[in-house]
């Protein structure tokens, strides 16, 4: 696979043998990055962040991981500060800006925006979240975080808990995991199960699963559990989210049934999923998980500028 | 009751047992209704023992592909074309749907791209029995009375 001037928009154009060279890739870096503090392999290179819609850890996470590969950024964080107000094209916007830029990262509320961003742009374009579609880099920096956490992913037992209907990250994050050995629980409430064909599609991949809404029976299990949060936003009426709205919490009582190497991760930010006590133990691992970001972002963007 | 006697073309591509009514769907996607789209020759609601109703479309003095012809599986899946010279015909065949849906489908999903931007919509065949489609933009898949809906 030649990665020079490759986009990165869906988990789902990737091979496994992708994955696992993008998490070597990302190791190396970090480690590389831990000795000499800076990385020059962008020196040079422009970073254009397109954000279309907020977020701001998500664009942090790429303009940090530029600046530590030497790189500069530009960028705009909200659409109201731009053109596309006066009602711009997507695509005039990306051939405009590709004039500035060696590499783009978008983040759009349509979805299908980068793939069409893809399409237009001569440089490499990486998808930072696509209305509900694909958020790929964090499916890369799940699996990193796991990787670097175990060692491996292959033998483990994952629990994915919450909103497992709605959840983008957790569908990407699925199948991507249906490319390893992995057992999966799927914990969740009765309304916000994984939709069938997901479930359907990861046992027919040969993915061992469960389905339960019983987090106290999983635990004893697992090896991870993956917390998402239920996002208001995402549900068609205000009613059935009131139902589900808080109906399960990670704390250190949960966690007393637990494997001791058990491992929390959570994409961030939470709300009240896991209670702050739970920070401080060893089986938190949300905040390395923000911090896993950086090095796998810094893969895929020296690699698709084939500094790397 | 005797199949209706239609009019017979020189040369030209004759496509047959497309559901009745659906001829000038047929000839849009085809691109037939330019002005160098090849003179049309059209029978609506022919009686037909296969599909009760049918219409037929001739197009004289053209040879459309297979490829081409392909593109109407989605409203004619039991359309069949015939390759007409000198009268005779020289080439039959069923057509099948293709890989890819290019422009013929929009997408049911209202926060897709290819609803919003100047682009032509696309779709991924993944399966044909039963039918399931991939948007190419927003991934989304539709089944069934949905791909109909939106043609
Ligand atoms: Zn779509």
């Amino acid at each position: 696979m030649d990665w020079n001037g490759r986009d990165v928009i869906s988990i789902r154009d990737f091979s496994k043998s992708d994955i696992e060279f993008v998490l070597k890739v990302a190791e190396r870096l970090e480690e590389e990055l831990r000795e000499k503090g800076s990385l020059e392999y962008a020196r040079g290179k422009i970073l254009a962040t397109l954000f279309f819609e907020p977020s701001t850890r998500t664009r942090l996470s790429f303009e940090s991981a530029m600046h530590r590969l030497g790189g500069s950024v530009i960028g705009f964080s909200s659409a109201s500060s731009t053109s596309v107000r006066k009602g711009e094209s997507l695509a005039d916007t990306i051939r405009t800006v590709e004039q500035y830029s060696d590499v783009i990262v978008i983040r759009h509320p349509m979805e299908g925006a980068a793939r069409l961003a893809a399409e237009v742009a001569e440089v490499p374009v990486i998808n930072a979240g696509d209305g509900s579609n694909q958020h790929p880099t964090q499916t890369l920096l799940d699996l990193y975080t796991i990787k670097r956490a175990f060692g491996k992913i292959d033998g483990l037992t994952i629990g994915l808990l919450g909103d497992l209907k709605y959840g983008r990250t957790v569908h990407s994050l699925a199948e991507a995991l249906a490319f390893y050995d992995v057992e999966l629980y799927l914990i969740s409430p009765e309304l916000l199960r994984m939709p069938k064909h997901i479930v359907e599609e990861l046992r027919e991949r040969g993915v061992k699963i469960h389905e339960t809404t019983d987090l106290e029976g999983a635990i004893p299990e697992l090896d991870v559990l993956y917390v998402t949060r239920i996002q208001r936003e995402r549900f068609p009426d205000e009613e059935e989210y009131l139902k589900v709205k808080g109906s399960y919490q990670v704390n250190c009582k949960l966690l007393k049934n637990a494997k001791e190497t058990l491992k929390v991760m959570h994409p961030l930010p939470r709300v009240d999923e896991i209670h702050p006590e739970v920070d401080k133990s060893e089986h938190a691992l949300y905040f390395r998980q923000v911090f896993s970001g950086v090095p796998v972002r810094m893969a895929l963007l020296g690699l698709t500028l084939g500094v790397l | 009751m005797p199949e209706l006697k239609v009019e017979v073309i020189p040369e030209g591509t004759v496509i047959d047992h497309i559901p009745a009514g659906k001829w000038l769907k047929v000839i849009e996607i085809l691109g037939l209704t330019k002005p160098n789209g090849g003179t049309l020759l059209i029978a609506s609601n022919v009686p037909s023992k296969k599909l009760g109703r049918k219409d037929i479309v001739k197009v004289e003095g053209r040879y459309l592909s297979e490829e081409e012809v392909n593109k109407i599986a989605l409203i004619a899946p039991d359309a069949t074309v015939n390759i007409v010279r000198d009268y005779k015909i020289v080439e039959k065949f069923k057509v099948s749907i293709p890989d890819e849906i290019v422009g013929i489908l929009t997408c049911p999903n209202p926060n897709c791209v290819s609803n919003h931007e100047y682009v032509r919509p696309r779709f991924k065949v993944e399966s044909r029995e039963p039918l399931k489609l991939r948007c190419h933009y927003c991934e989304r898949t539709i089944e069934g009375e949905e791909i109909i809906g939106n043609l």
